[in-house]
């Protein structure tokens, strides 16, 4: 509680900027900047002055390559990409072409000329507007620094020993300094400068450490040695905390570490293994993801593949119908980074109730049961072919041994079908004669309308998979708008009827030989997996949050008893509730 | 010479990122290429230029290009903004 008084001894609280969440509580580091003065002097020998800068910046230019490939490897790609904002600076033509112009027209030192026309460039990024392109300035100081230190003679970076665990605090952190960090023994950042989007924020973040910045003028109350909490979550640091809060804050250390180290040891023990039952059945745990930033959290939690990759974000984020190039550097991106892992791709699956105006998709009354998803493909077919093109060209990039999955949303009849895969036959052929060239693909189609579950048979025909959409086939199967919130209770997932329709799918698109996932939340519901897993489902794809305990799940369980319990519920169960008791008994 | 304008739809505009990309893909064509937003023109294959332009998400800019290949480049870049994530 703040109170009058020396601050040096009362607990005090200070607010900063919350940049990274997180609790640490240790000693004070106060980490100085380094400050290198510059003086002007008059050169006689323009030229050599001159070379002199271009060896210097040649030398940054090492200095920040190895640099990049450090700090990439520990820290991500976010912070290399700093990294590489620095190298393009450090050999901007700008930059070096006024540095140049000012030695020769005022013959004066590469460090003073240096340090005058950054200065311009400081004063230019002050006056703008957007607070991220401000905080620039600090990128631009430390590239200043780095060339100017070894203008000076300096080799070799700021190797700074960091001897004990504590809580560094600084008036500003700049990658060149930070990437030297032993990252072991920082328990959080404080500075007096920055906010969300500078350096030490993002540094922390990805380092999974707290850290409050901006805290101002106050910081230099904060003394060495002296023990500090540091609540990144609130953006508060407290000197000289009293008994009480300390205390409360170790427990909330604690809490969190036994958490991490929870999952720490369910990932470890989990990630890599195959998703097998304890009597050799095995189901594909894949992940499902709205666009190719999505794929960190897949990956990082251990997915076999993706099971559907929505396309709608291509189509929403812009207000001007996604190009074929765009849409092919996005799907590109996703197939390259999942590597050997298999990828479906589902095609445009929109409707009314977004709101696209370029589009020019009227408002109906009944959207869900409207001119959306195929319906609109089928009919504005330029626009189907532009995805389909982008698809086949990005499916080069597979290295999954089945190729790229192409999915069609809400088919309803084996005509829709069978036009869509006239239109994919016509997209490929116009771009093999143009000879671009095109990957292997399989074609499937997401059952998710009753009449297609009911004809799957028909459909596992003239497919090479299915994947079930369990929150459409509720919506159309028990009639109910699931964005109605008037209706809510009767959209419900264990409805006999609906489990019937998933185990009818499944046993007809086996009979064909065609395998058969599921990629509605129903997928990622551990009281139903033992149910869908017991009726054979071939893949579950979920949100990547819901992986590993899957995973885990399934091999916990015995595929026998799974499969006994899911003939039990679909011969038996006649409400949800009876389905509930059945599942409940389980185990 | 030719001259296209683009609005800039990226959530944080030319910052270090975007601006770093699109600054290095810039430079791998030979000819002359300028950002121009109002009456600020900036050299697009600087890095400094283009960040020192303050251009954030909803600013109309103009990629002007001159040279070899002036169309094509153009086309390109307008479409490489157009994708700028971050």
């Amino acid at each position: 509680m703040e109170t009058e008084g020396d601050v040096e001894m009362e607990e005090r609280i200070r607010t900063g900027v919350a940049a990274a969440t997180g609790i640490a509580i240790g000693k004070v580091l106060i980490w100085k900047n380094r400050v290198l003065p510059v003086t002007k002097r008059t050169v006689t020998d323009c030229e050599g002055e001159k070379d002199r800068y271009r060896e210097a910046v040649a030398a940054a230019r090492r200095e920040l390559v190895e640099l990049r490939s450090k700090v990439a490897g520990k820290l991500g790609a976010a912070e290399g990409e700093i990294i590489e904002a620095h190298l393009l600076m450090a050999e901007d033509p700008e930059l070096t072409a006024g540095v140049l112009q000012k030695i020769t027209e005022e013959k004066v030192n590469a460090e003073y000329a240096l340090e005058s026309v950054i200065h311009s460039y400081e004063a230019l990024l002050e006056g703008v507007d957007d607070p991220y392109l401000r905080e620039r300035g600090a990128d631009l100081r430390d590239v200043k620094t780095r060339i100017i230190r070894l203008l000076q003679g300096e080799k070799g970076q700021n190797q700074v020993k960091i001897e004990k665990e504590c809580i560094v605090v600084a008036d500003d952190l700049v990658p060149s300094e930070t990437a030297q960090l032993d990252q072991g023994k920082v328990l959080g950042f404080v500075t007096a400068k920055g906010g969300m989007t500078s350096h030490t924020a993002i540094l922390a973040r990805s380092l999974g450490i707290p850290a409050v910045v901006g805290l101002g003028e106050e910081i230099s109350q904060l003394a060495e040695g002296k023990l500090l909490i540091v609540d990144g979550a609130q953006g508060v640091v407290i000197s000289q905390p009293s008994a009480d809060c300390l205390r409360v804050y170790q427990e909330k250390q604690e809490k969190a570490r036994a958490e991490r180290a929870r999952n720490y040891r369910r990932l470890a023990a989990v990630m890599g293994e195959e998703a097998i039952s304890k009597d050799g059945k095995r189901v594909i745990i894949a992940a499902n993801i709205g666009a190719p930033v999505d794929i960190e959290q897949a990956l990082a939690h251990g997915c076999d593949g993706i099971g559907l990759f929505r396309t709608e974000f291509l189509y929403m984020s812009k207000n001007h119908l996604p190009t074929e190039e765009e849409q092919f550097a996005a799907y590109r991106e996703v197939l390259e980074k999942m590597g050997e892992k298999p990828v479906i791709i589902r095609t445009l699956d929109i409707g009314g109730d977004k709101h696209l105006p370029y589009l020019q998709l009227e408002e109906e009354s009944n959207p869900a049961l409207g001119y959306r998803a195929i319906r609109i493909c089928l009919d504005q077919t330029a626009i189907f072919q532009t995805q389909l093109r982008a698809m086949l060209r990005a499916a080069v990039y597979t290295r999954a041994p089945g190729g790229l999955q192409i999915m069609f949303p809400m088919i309803s009849s084996l005509q829709e079908l069978r036009a869509a895969r006239e239109i994919l036959a016509e997209a490929k052929s116009a771009l093999v004669s143009s000879g671009i060239k095109v990957g292997k693909i399989q074609v499937g189609m997401m059952i998710e309308i009753p009449s297609a579950a009911l004809l799957t048979g028909a459909f596992a025909k003239e497919v090479d998979f299915l994947s079930i959409g369990t929150n459409d086939l509720i919506q159309y199967t028990l009639a109910v708008d699931r964005m109605n919130g008037k209706v809510a209770k009767v959209y419900d997932e264990y409805h006999p009827a609906v489990l019937r329709l998933v185990k009818y799918t499944i046993d007809m698109a086996h009979a064909e030989g065609k395998p058969v996932g599921i990629c509605g939340e129903t997928a990622g519901n551990p009281r139903l997996i033992p149910v869908l897993f017991g009726m054979g489902v071939d893949e579950l794809s979920m949100n990547p949050g819901r992986l590993l305990e899957t995973r885990d799940l399934v091999r916990s369980m015995n595929y026998k008893a799974a499969k006994d319990l899911a003939e039990k519920v679909i011969m038996m169960a006649e409400t949800s509730d009876q389905v509930k008791e059945y599942i409940a008994e389980f185990k | 010479m030719i001259e296209e304008k683009v609005i800039i739809k990226n959530e944080t505009g030319l910052h270090a990122r975007p601006a770093a990309n699109l600054v290095k893909k810039a430079s791998t064509y030979p000819c002359v290429l300028k950002i121009k937003k109002g009456d600020k023109e900036a050299n697009l294959q600087s890095m400094l230029g283009v960040l020192s332009l303050g251009v954030s998400k909803g600013d109309e800019v103009s990629i002007i290009a001159d040279g070899q290949d002036e169309e094509e480049t153009l086309k390109q870049l307008v479409d490489f903004i157009n994708h700028l994530e971050g």
